[in-house]
Parts: C-alpha cells; sequence; structure tokens
C-alpha cells in the first residue's frame, strides 16, 4: 500500500464526506458504490482467477461460507475479530490524524510476546482476574512504548512517520524472536517457541460456545473508542488536527502533544489487541510467527471511512472470509495466501472507484490525459480513413 | 484612453470563441450558458463581483475544468481544451491573480519548468526568448535573479513571460492590478498596450472600473454566472466614462445597488490610488499602548521570511497598517503577536503584562485575536460545520463543552446569534463551512474573533479576494472596532485599503520595518509607495 492510495482516500476526510442535501436515496447509492462495490467486484474478479485457475468459483465460496459461518463456522469467525476490533481501532486512532502508523506488526508482536511469555508466572501467581487484567496492560503498554521514538521524532521534527514506524517495526519483530529464542523460550521442546498457557488459565470461554471472552471485552473497548472519537472535545481536537495541522496550530491546539497521544493509543490498542488474541486464542508464540493482520485489515479500516462503529462489520466479513477462506483453500487446492489476492482486489478496486469519484467530484475527464488524448487520436483518425 | 482606433476595427473572425459554456457544481451554476468571442489586438476587459463566475470561466478555459456544456471554438474549429498543456497548445495562457513562481528558482529556470522534449535543456534558446519577451514586455528580465528577490511588479511580467513562453494568442491576466503599487500598474498597461500591438487577444480581469474603461476594448460584466452586460467596441468608443460606469454597475448589481447605497460602491469601484483617509487624525502620544512588541525576532523557516527585531506600539483606538510586499515578514509577525509562533527573541506586551509565554489560547482568552488570511485552509475547518467553526477556538471550555461533551444547545445558540449579528449567510448552522463563499467564511472568522472581549485584533489581509459588498462591511467592521477604542494591528498588501483605515503605516521588509508615514495627509499613499520603491529598486 502506497501512501499515495491513503492520501486519495483520506482526503474525502473521515465521516463527513456525504455532500449536504443531495438526497437520502442519492447518499445511500453514494455510500454502496464507494463502501460495498469494492468488495463484490473483488469477490467477482477473485471468481474469474479462481475460473482461470480450473476451480470452481461457487464451490470455493461455498466452503468460505460452510466454513466461515455455518456449523461452529461462525464462533471461529467471532473469535478471530475480537482482536481485529481492537486492531482496527488502533489504526483508526492514528488515520484519523493523518498519522500513517505502520509499525503495527512490530507494535502487535511485542506486546504479544510479552503477554505470553510472562503469561504462565503472572497467572500462576496471582489471582486469574488480577492476571488478565496485568497482562493486558503490559500487552498495551508495549504496543504503545514502541510508537514513542516515532512519535516525538514526528512531534518534534516532522520526521516521516511511515519511514521510522516501518523500520521500528522490523527492529521490534527482531526483539520478539530473540525473546522467544532467549528468556521466553520452552526448554521442553526444540522447537524456538514460548511455554503453552494451560488452558484454564487462558480466558473463559462464553457459556456454551467455543468464543472466549475476548470478543466482549473487544466490544466494550472498540464502544468506548468510538464515543471519544466522536462525542467528546478531544475527539474534535483530534478531527481538526487530522483536517489540517494549519487549522489546529492556528486555534491553539497542542500539536505535538497530540501526535504522541494518538501514536500512543494506537500503538496501546494494537498491543492490547495481542494480549486479547494470545490469551484468548493461541496462548504461546513460535518463533517467526507473525499473523500480519495489519496489512490484511487496512483495506477494511478505509472502507469503514476511519469510523471504528462502521469498522464492526467490515471487520465481521473479513473474519468470516479470512477464517472459511483459509480451509476453503485448502479445500480446492489452493494456496491459503489466496486471501491475500482477494484483500489486494479489494484495495485495489477502492482506489480506482476513489479516484473516479475523486474526478467525478472536481467535474474532470476519469482518463489520465494522456490516454484520453492517444484515445481521441485513434477515434479522429478512424473517422478520416471511413468518413 | 490609450487605445488606437485601428484597434476598434475588429478583425473579420475571432480568434477564439466560446460558445453556451455552462458550469455547475454542487449547489451553485458557476458559469451559465455563457458566449464571448475574443479578438486578437483587442483587450476584453471581464468585470464581475467575486463568486460571479470569472475564475470558472477562466479554469475552463486553462484546460484545468471541463465545461458540462456548451464548447470552445479556436479559429473557428471547434475543439476541447482537455488538460492545461491543450490550452498551451492552443496558445492561451493564463496570469493567476496568485504568484506561481518557485521563489527558490531563478526566473530563467522558473521560465523553463514546462519545457519538454528534450533531454538536456535550451539553455541559449531560453536566454534569447527571454530577451525577445523582455523587449516584447518593454521591460528588460534578468534571467539569473532569483524570483523571490523580484518586486511585485516584476514577478507580474516573469508571469507573462512564463504564460507567453510557448508562443500565446491569447492572454488572461486575472486581476492583474489588485497587488500592484500604483507606478507597478502603469508598467503594467504600458505592456499590455504593446502585446495588443503585437495582436495577442488579452482577456483582463479587474475589480476596477476605471481600470476597464482606459484598458479595455470590449467590456463584460459577469453576474451569478451569467453574462449580463457586454458593451463592444464600437459602443465603448463612442461612451464617456460615465456612462460606462453607470452600465457597468448597474449590471453588476442590479437591485442590491440600493441596498447598499450607490454612492459608496461607485467609489469604491472606481478607486484605484486615490484613496483618502476616513478617520480623522487622532493622537495616541497620551495613553499607554495596548500591544507592545519589543524587539521580537522568529526562528528562520525554510519557505517565510522570518522577523528580525521588529519593535512596534499599538495604543488602544489606533489602526496600525503593515504596507510591503507580500512575503516579507507578514506572516510570522502576524503568527508572533497571536502566539502560534515562537519567539526567537525579544517580548510581546499586552497592557503593560508580559505575555511571551502564552500560547494561542491565553493570549486568546486575554483579548489578542487574529483573522488569518489563510482563510480556507487555517481559519476554518472545512469539513466542520459552521457552529463547530464558530467555536473552534473553544473547544472543551464552559459553556460549550461541559464534562468534556459539547453542549449542542450552548453551541447552537452562539452560532444563531453570531450567524445573525454578522450577516452570514449559510443554509443551517451545519452546513460544512468549506463550502460557504469566501466573503460568508471571511465574516465566520469575524465573529468568531470579534466576539468574547477582544482587545487587539490582527487582520491578515482581511478584504483578499472578496466581493466588494463584504470588502466594504469588514472594513466598517473594522473601523467600528478601533472606534470603540480596540487596537487594530492591520497587514495589507492593498495601499488603498490602509490608506483608508489606518491611522500611521509602518513597512516591512525582510522582516524589518523600514519606514513610517503618519496617515494625516492627501500624499500617504504616494509616500508610502515611495517607501516601497527605494529598498527593491
Amino acid at each position: 500500500m502506497t501512501t499515495t492510495e491513503t492520501q486519495g482516500i483520506e482526503a474525502r476526510g473521515p465521516e463527513n464526506s456525504a455532500r449536504p442535501a443531495s438526497g437520502m436515496g442519492r447518499r445511500l447509492a453514494i455510500g454502496f458504490i464507494r463502501n460495498v462495490l469494492p468488495l463484490i467486484l473483488a469477490i467477482a474478479t477473485s471468481g474469474i482467477l479462481l475460473l482461470a485457475m480450473g476451480k470452481s468459483p461457487s464451490f470455493f465460496y461455498g466452503e468460505v461460507i460452510r466454513f466461515g459461518l455455518m456449523g461452529s463456522g461462525w464462533q471461529r469467525s467471532l473469535v478471530m475479530l475480537a482482536p481485529l476490533l481492537l486492531y482496527g481501532a488502533g489504526l483508526i486512532v492514528a488515520f484519523r490524524g493523518k498519522l500513517w502508523n505502520l509499525g503495527y506488526e512490530g507494535q502487535y508482536l511485542l506486546g504479544g510476546v510479552l503477554v505470553v511469555g510472562l503469561a504462565p508466572y503472572l497467572t500462576q501467581s496471582l489471582p486469574l482476574v488480577l492476571a488478565f487484567a496485568i497482562l493486558m496492560l503490559l500487552g498495551a503498554m508495549a504496543g504503545g512504548a514502541w510508537t514513542f521514538i516515532p512519535a516525538v521524532l514526528k512531534a518534534r521534527f516532522g520526521t516521516n512517520e511511515i519511514v521510522t514506524t516501518l523500520m521500528l517495526s522490523f527492529v521490534g519483530i527482531g526483539i520478539t524472536n530473540m525473546l522467544i529464542r532467549g528468556p521466553f523460550q520452552n526448554p521442553d521442546v526444540t522447537v524456538p517457541q514460548t511455554q503453552v498457557m494451560p488452558l484454564d488459565t487462558m480466558f473463559p470461554k462464553i457459556p456454551g460456545s467455543k468464543i472466549h471472552i475476548g470478543i466482549i471485552i473487544a466490544l466494550i473497548v472498540v464502544l468506548i473508542v468510538h464515543y471519544v472519537l466522536t462525542r467528546t472535545s478531544f475527539g474534535l481536537r483530534l478531527d481538526v488536527y487530522g483536517a489540517s495541522p494549519k487549522s489546529a496550530l492556528h486555534v491553539g491546539i497542542n500539536a505535538p502533544r497530540m501526535v504522541i497521544v494518538l501514536f500512543l493509543a494506537s500503538g496501546a490498542l494494537i498491543g492490547f489487541a495481542a494480549a486479547v488474541d494470545m490469551l484468548g486464542l493461541w496462548g504461546n508464540m513460535r518463533a517467526n510467527w507473525n499473523p500480519a493482520y495489519g496489512s490484511e485489515i487496512l483495506p477494511f479500516v478505509f472502507l469503514a471511512r476511519l469510523s471504528v462503529l462502521a469498522s464492526i462489520p467490515f471487520l465481521a466479513f473479513y473474519a468470516v472470509l479470512a477464517t472459511g477462506g483459509a480451509l476453503a483453500s485448502q479445500d480446492v487446492g489452493l494456496d491459503s495466501h489466496f486471501m491475500l489476492v482477494v484483500v489486494a482486489l479489494i484495495l485495489m478496486f477502492m482506489s480506482v472507484i476513489e479516484y473516479i469519484g475523486m474526478k467525478r467530484d472536481l467535474g474532470q475527464s476519469y482518463l489520465p490525459p494522456g490516454l484520453r488524448k492517444a484515445l481521441a487520436s485513434l477515434l479522429t483518425r478512424r473517422k478520416a480513413r471511413n468518413p | 484612453m490609450v487605445s488606437s482606433t485601428e484597434n476598434r476595427n475588429r478583425p473579420s473572425a475571432p480568434i477564439l470563441s466560446i460558445r453556451h459554456i455552462t458550469k455547475s457544481f454542487p449547489g451553485v451554476i458557476a458559469n451559465d450558458d455563457i458566449s464571448l468571442d475574443l479578438y486578437s489586438g483587442q483587450v476584453h476587459c471581464l468585470l464581475g463581483e467575486n463568486g460571479a463566475g470569472k475564475s470558472t470561466l477562466i479554469s475552463i478555459l486553462a484546460g484545468m475544468q471541463q465545461p458540462d456544456e456548451g464548447w470552445i471554438e479556436a479559429e473557428g474549429v471547434k475543439t476541447s481544451i482537455s488538460s492545461p498543456r491543450s490550452a498551451m497548445d492552443l496558445g492561451i495562457g493564463v496570469v493567476y491573480q496568485h504568484s506561481t513562481l518557485i521563489s527558490t528558482m531563478t526566473v530563467l529556470e522558473n521560465l523553463m519548468l514546462g519545457d519538454t522534449g528534450h533531454i538536456t535543456l535550451d539553455i541559449k534558446g531560453a536566454k534569447a526568448r527571454l530577451r525577445e519577451l523582455g523587449e516584447l514586455l518593454g521591460s528588460p528580465l534578468e534571467g539569473s535573479a532569483l524570483a523571490a528577490d523580484l518586486a511585485l511588479g516584476q514577478q507580474q511580467q516573469v508571469e507573462i513571460a512564463k504564460a507567453m513562453w510557448k508562443g500565446s494568442k491569447v492572454l488572461i491576466l486575472d486581476e492583474p492590478t489588485s497587488m500592484l503599487t500604483p507606478q507597478a500598474i502603469a508598467d503594467l498597461e504600458a505592456s499590455v498596450e504593446r502585446l495588443k500591438k503585437k495582436g495577442l487577444a488579452i482577456v483582463f480581469i479587474t475589480h476596477k472600473l476605471r481600470e476597464a474603461y482606459s484598458m479595455g476594448d470590449e467590456i463584460s460584466v459577469l453576474r451569478h454566472g451569467r453574462l449580463v452586460k457586454s458593451i463592444p467596441a464600437t459602443e465603448l468608443a463612442d461612451s464617456t466614462e460615465k456612462q460606462v460606469k453607470d452600465a457597468v454597475l448597474d449590471a453588476m448589481f442590479g437591485e442590491d445597488l440600493e441596498a447598499v447605497g450607490t454612492k459608496s460602491l461607485a467609489q469604491e469601484l472606481s478607486a484605484s490610488g486615490n484613496a483618502h483617509h476616513l478617520r480623522s487624525p487622532k493622537s495616541f502620544s497620551g495613553t499607554p499602548p495596548a500591544l507592545v512588541l519589543d524587539d521580537i525576532s522568529s526562528h528562520d523557516s525554510m519557505t517565510e521570511t522570518p522577523v528580525r527585531g521588529l519593535s512596534l506600539q499599538i495604543h488602544p483606538g489606533e489602526v496600525v497598517g503593515v504596507a510591503g510586499i507580500d512575503g516579507h515578514g507578514q506572516r510570522h509577525l502576524a503568527e508572533l503577536v497571536a502566539g502560534q509562533r515562537k519567539l526567537a527573541a525579544g517580548n510581546v506586551k499586552l497592557g503593560g503584562k508580559v505575555i511571551s509565554g502564552l500560547g494561542v489560547r491565553g493570549r486568546q482568552a486575554l483579548g489578542i485575536r487574529y483573522v488569518t488570511d489563510d482563510r480556507l485552509h487555517e481559519g476554518i475547518v472545512g469539513d466542520l460545520g459552521v457552529a463547530v467553526n464558530l467555536v473552534l477556538k473553544r473547544i472543551g471550555m464552559p459553556p460549550f463543552w461541559r464534562f468534556g461533551r459539547m453542549n449542542k444547545v450552548a453551541v447552537d445558540l452562539e452560532a444563531r446569534s453570531l450567524v445573525d449579528s454578522f450577516d452570514i449567510r449559510t443554509p443551517t448552522l451545519h452546513t460544512r463551512a468549506g463550502t460557504l463563499s469566501g466573503g460568508n467564511i471571511q465574516k465566520l472568522l469575524l465573529a468568531r474573533e470579534l466576539t468574547h472581549e477582544p482587545r487587539v485584533v490582527i487582520f491578515n489581509k482581511p478584504t483578499y479576494g472578496l466581493d466588494l459588498k463584504t470588502v466594504s462591511r469588514v472594513r466598517a467592521i473594522m473601523r467600528e472596532f478601533a472606534d470603540g477604542g480596540g487596537s487594530v494591528l492591520l497587514i495589507s498588501t492593498d495601499l488603498d485599503e490602509l490608506v483608508e483605515l489606518s491611522d500611521r503605516i509602518v513597512l516591512i521588509s525582510s522582516g524589518r520595518l523600514v519606514g513610517e508615514v503618519r496617515n494625516d495627509s492627501p500624499r500617504t499613499a504616494e509616500l508610502v509607495g515611495e517607501l516601497m520603491l527605494g529598498p527593491s529598486a
């Protein structure tokens, strides 16, 4: 994902992009085209790809639904959704301020490894509830701390945060692996990995299901974040800063502090997501393991127009797609990375639709001027030949 | 009137024809069925208030926008101007109101920016072309000078050269005189005259009726996107200035004219270097100053001129005008006083107390207000509603916020009263502020800054780019504020405005104050003009 794409999408502002008084139906239609059509086009195009590879698209998508929604599939999808909601909220907090925190992988893994590495000790020596609280706080603090250097560099010197967060992400991944091969390594197995948390020291399940309570925690936290972003003076300051740092300076918003707060909140939510994921689902971590949720949910937070509330259905859609898709790919004999193709196609169609929408708003031609000229000259030449 | 009679005989065919151009944006019809003919060797003056559709028409001609309906004919052939490049290919050159020169590059580099087709730069050819254009414009252009070092009038000559670089047939000048000194306006008129003789078709857009009358061969008036009046060359030649003025005023304002008062409008329309001070001279030496700037400096900045050791006092009730070429430290000066920028040295005092350590909010609370010149991107947040923008500087403060939550009733109440008393034209209180017209955005800013006990207000180019009705309204507001004991720091590039409003005028150049003129004689404008020419010539 390149910066130009994100900025193009962002240029219309978070939730206020609907133009006034253009009719309810029109607004709905525009919302559908901009936010849902990319999904449909991506799924259709992936179907064509499947056909080209000699697989049946209807069978594949049927399997996705079967594994992702039917039976206990919806439960697996909800388990996957829990960390994604927190992760998405973390991205949204930074992106709304036009701060491109791309160091999410390092933040997630560092938070995760500290939680899963220390969990066996804490859960044994402390009451479970207290241990969970400390571990979740720890994950959030680790994720937040990993944004601190980029945040300070951005706030003080205006250093490009895309570069600094991305670079530090690699450092974070490296440290995670060092910890797994060092202090947190389970000496009983040869494969470098942390100790496996006993099931009874992990998050309890919601009675009568396989879903751990992480989804409830995530929903509560995400709704609180949504409230803060949309209903409080802090949320308004954030929107002013995101819309125009110049205006923020003009109206007396402390921009450096805003940058640092947003980065810390973003990293903390991502670290928190890791804690919920570790305590609820995984219970241990292997070396070189990286779920790379961030890159996959990135298109969905933009489709949700950086609204935390709107991100819930989009992320749920992704959770179903990913849960069902992983198994469906195996079923039809595809690499599990095929789901990444679908995600990439969503991103691509979204960018194209945004581009066309922007051109339309500006009243300009949809085609780039060079292409337009070439086509026009082709047409006129043909006309000249057979008048 | 200077134009020679042979130009009045229009050549048989127009060089460029605009046919039934219609262009609408959400909520407005910017151009409504406009047809115009441009002839080579003629100056076509385009008059109209801001928002009348002049800019849209230019951007269609420049290839920046596509019309919804209608077409353009170049020498009788129907064409579409699909991009700025195809406008250039048709020989249409545009000189925009705002400088498009890159200040860190030399004149020659600026001119060669658009060159394509060669791997190596053709510097020799470019120099020859520059010499040629310099002769054509009647003022030699120095290719190796940095664009930043040029006076505004010279910058404009370079802009014209840039527009004609690839060989223009049509030259569009968008309000070219709005920021020039009287001397530079005379130079520009001479250049236009020479270009006309060379056979260029010139579109001259202006606010000032006198210029239209003296320079135009033909006058067209736009209003609300429609072409409401055309005075062809033959008719213009036979009319007196008074007749033309009456006809144009009538077309521009129609029924609005009675509402505002014909006299003051006519005065402003025809004003061109002959404005006079409307306030009686006062003496402020008896009272202690409200604002004291004590040897203040700002930190160096990559793109803007910093302030260097500037001292100034403003008394209650006094209007101090800051004259100077744009970009000579005015912005830093305003931001240092408003608290948006850190002082590198010196002190700012309000009512005898040092307030250097306070930020925007602290100073705002003490009564220092700043009406910024960058209304759209700094003054407001376009995506937020009018009501929220009106309380933008009080986010989190009671009574508009309680326990961190916005008190919508209090905000709407405040917004309603400000919208009414400042006559902000907006469909609703929650309409996105960015969709308002420039004049209404300025009224919004004035409403925000001039309420809740203002003491010192910095106005940075407060009437720039506004329509005449709003201009007179904004000036009245400033006058009223000063008459009520407020202190005004008025930064402007419009000499007429400074002379009309200020008690004294200081001149800023390269971040320093280089002169001061008391505004108590009819020669003020002349004296300031001389001061401006002094250092830059």
